[in-house]
């Protein structure tokens, strides 16, 4: 897998909007038959790199090939290979779900004969059967987001680009999704997904994390949290603010997270023995806590990938 | 190459599109009821009936038959007699009566020895369209007191009673069609602009040509049923005679429906959003009501207006409905305003797929 050629090959990637530096010097790449997922706050720059890839916004500098295509050349060459679900539902609300799924068939030219069964299957397959004759602006947020994959997946893409595909549904269909999504890639796809939720992020074979533009942190979610520069203290306490408050002021500290009643602290990895300094400057503070040195998760690299620093 | 199915899909879903948005589709039918009733009733260029006084000073057969003319023609209702020309200033600048004649004692001499002016109209022309209607009253007048008083009548050619729907309704065709094809067109694209639709049909490999010929072909069928209804309501409350070939009236309303839909479409590259393409629309509107001829008469315009007007669709298709439903004339015969239309097509039809880029920036 990893000697074949990449589906997605950027190097240098970057995007201007008048003075704002959309995406700054991005490389990336991307194997095939992998999902990829795309980290990192609103406004870092996530859309405008997809958009990009698929062709619809021209680079400011550096290349991109996707399936091989230079995407600065021959961005209709690359249309019909691959699918990109927008942020934003992007169907049709006054149509019915066969009306899109119908149109979207002829827009892509499957084969007249090909056409009906294709969609039904893949009526089957997302479990809109009953929705058929349904308007598509009056299904719920699962069905929707069943209904855009069924659309964006209708002609077989080589590739996908997921643009915060689950972030308007329940958990439920959120993990119906991630298991289609791993039937698509058996299926020999690539998909490269943009995501808020780490467990999500989690699941992907690979992950970039971008911030304001620039790739901070790349790599598998295993090796990220291995790698992580820094030590993790989980902190019990019952004033998890004001002991926030004191750990960012409290020098090896480089971030703090807070996970419900606990907080997860990142040291700097120089400090030996961080737990019992750390313990021993919110007692001479009058903090009550109770701390342990813990693994990394995948949070704690978000956080420390994004933050300012 | 184009692909049929591309734009047959598109033309398809535009249909859905209409037939589930109902503020469009009563547009469809609504703008023109509406249109052509307002301006078949209300907007209504036929001065009838405007009060008038008389001095006769000379009272003789001749004079009296000369007024009495001038009544029946109905453009001038008599409510009654004057003792002098000065009263009938006096009224006229007090707004008692809109019209005055004045019939000088001295007017069989006049007559007989030829010797002009026989007779003083006095028209109110504070009122442009008072003084309009004078200048046909004065050929009454004059004209035939020149000869035999009542010898001669104004007969108009195409339109004896002078009635304006016949003259409008026609020109009305053109007019609706000119502001409802640029809107729907041009409001259809920017709404999947807005709605985000856009992105995900630039993603897909269709071509401009295909999406522009796919949205394009459901508004011609609206476009004909507007003309339609339009020319039906014309026939039925208002009695336009349609008396040339009603196949010539399509053709020839087919080139002009495509004409203007380029337009729209034109509109909706450069429009961000419905409101900017609304006000775009009704921007390229304006002139083309304005100075196409169907307000004012296209002869009374200067020079370089009607240079400018002669590229406005809506210029030509006047000439061409007034010619097939009024005088009876062939399409062959109009070939003059149909390439305008056909090369205004081509041209802004060009320019839209150009300008349309697969692209969000």
């Amino acid at each position: 897998m990893s000697g074949a050629a990449p589906a997605i090959e950027a190097r240098g990637l970057t995007r201007h909007f008048g003075d704002l530096v959309a995406v700054d010097r991005l490389d990336m790449r991307v194997p095939k038959g992998s999902i990829y997922g795309f980290l990192g706050p609103n406004g870092c720059g996530k859309s405008t790199t997809i958009r990009m890839l698929c062709g619809l916004l021209l680079p400011t500098a550096g290349a991109a090939y996707v399936l091989g295509v230079d995407v600065r050349r021959d961005p209709e060459a690359l249309k019909s290979r691959i699918g990109y679900m927008t942020q934003r539902f992007s169907l049709y609300d006054d149509l019915s779900v066969a009306e899109n799924l119908r149109f979207m068939s002829e827009i892509y030219r499957l084969p007249r004969r090909r056409r009906r069964p294709a969609i039904e299957a893949q009526l089957k397959r997302f479990r809109l059967k009953d929705r058929r004759n349904q308007l598509a602006g009056s299904l719920s947020g699962g069905q929707r987001q069943r209904l855009a994959l069924a659309a964006v997946t209708l002609h077989r893409p080589e590739l996908l680009f997921l643009d915060e595909p689950t972030s308007a549904v329940d958990p439920e269909s959120r993990r119906e999704f991630w298991e289609m999504l791993f039937d698509m890639v058996d299926d020999g796809a690539t998909a490269l997904v943009t995501t808020h939720f780490m467990d999500e992020a989690e699941r992907c074979h690979a992950l970039a994390i971008l911030n304001e533009g620039s790739l901070v942190a790349s790599g598998s979610p295993k090796t990220l949290m291995a790698e992580l520069p820094a030590s993790v203290v989980e902190v019990e306490t019952g004033n998890p603010r004001a002991v926030r408050e004191f750990l960012l002021r409290f020098e090896p500290v480089i971030d703090v997270a807070q996970l419900g009643s606990r907080l997860h602290a990142l040291v700097t990895p120089e400090l030996p023995e961080p737990v019992a300094v750390l313990a021993a400057a919110l007692e001479r503070d009058g903090l009550d806590a109770t701390l342990r040195r813990v693994g990394p998760n995948l949070e704690d690299v978000f956080v420390m990938a994004t933050q300012g620093g | 190459m184009l692909s049929a199915t591309r734009i047959l899909a598109i033309a398809r879903k535009e249909f859905f599109h209409l037939r589930r948005d109902r503020l469009t589709g009563g547009m469809v039918a609504g703008i023109p009821i509406v249109m052509t009733l307002l301006f078949g009733y209300a907007i209504n260029h036929d001065v009838r009936n405007l009060r008038a006084m008389v001095v006769d000073e000379a009272n003789t057969s001749a004079s009296r038959a000369l007024v009495a003319d001038a009544a029946a023609s109905q453009v001038i209702r008599i409510v009654g007699r004057a003792g002098s020309p000065g009263a009938l200033e006096e009224m006229i600048a007090s707004a008692e009566i809109s019209v005055g004649i004045h019939v000088p004692p001295d007017f069989e001499e006049r007559l007989a020895h030829g010797t002009p002016p026989y007779i003083q109209v006095l028209a109110d022309d504070s009122d442009p369209v008072v003084l309009n209607a004078m200048r046909g009253l004065n050929g009454l007048a004059v004209g035939p007191a020149a000869r035999q008083p009542g010898a001669v009548e104004i007969r108009p050619l195409y339109n004896p009673e002078r009635r304006t729907a016949v003259f409008i309704v026609p020109g009305l065709c053109g007019v609706i069609l000119t502001l409802t094809m640029v809107l729907f067109t041009s409001i259809a694209v920017v709404r999947e602009r807005e709605r985000g639709n856009l992105e995900l049909i630039i993603t897909t490999p269709v071509r401009a040509l295909e999406l522009m010929t796919g949205k394009i072909i459901p508004y011609i069928f609206i476009g004909y049923i507007q003309i339609t209804l339009i020319l039906i309501l014309g026939m039925w409350l208002f009695d336009v005679p349609v008396r040339g070939d009603l196949e010539d009236f399509y053709l020839g309303a087919g080139v002009f429906v495509i004409s203007i839909l380029s337009l729209g479409l034109l509109i909706s590259t450069a429009a961000e959003t419905q409101f900017q393409a609304f006000q775009m629309t009704f921007m390229s509107f304006l002139p083309q009501l304005l100075l196409s001829g169907f307000m004012f008469p296209f002869e009374g315009m200067p020079r370089a207006v009607q240079y400018l007007s002669e590229a406005f669709p809506l210029t030509h298709f006047l000439r061409i409905v007034r010619g097939v439903i009024l005088r009876d004339a062939s399409l062959p015969m109009l070939t003059a305003d149909l390439w305008p239309l056909a090369l205004f097509f081509l041209v802004v039809m060009s320019i839209a797929i150009l300008r349309f880029r697969k692209r969000l920036d």
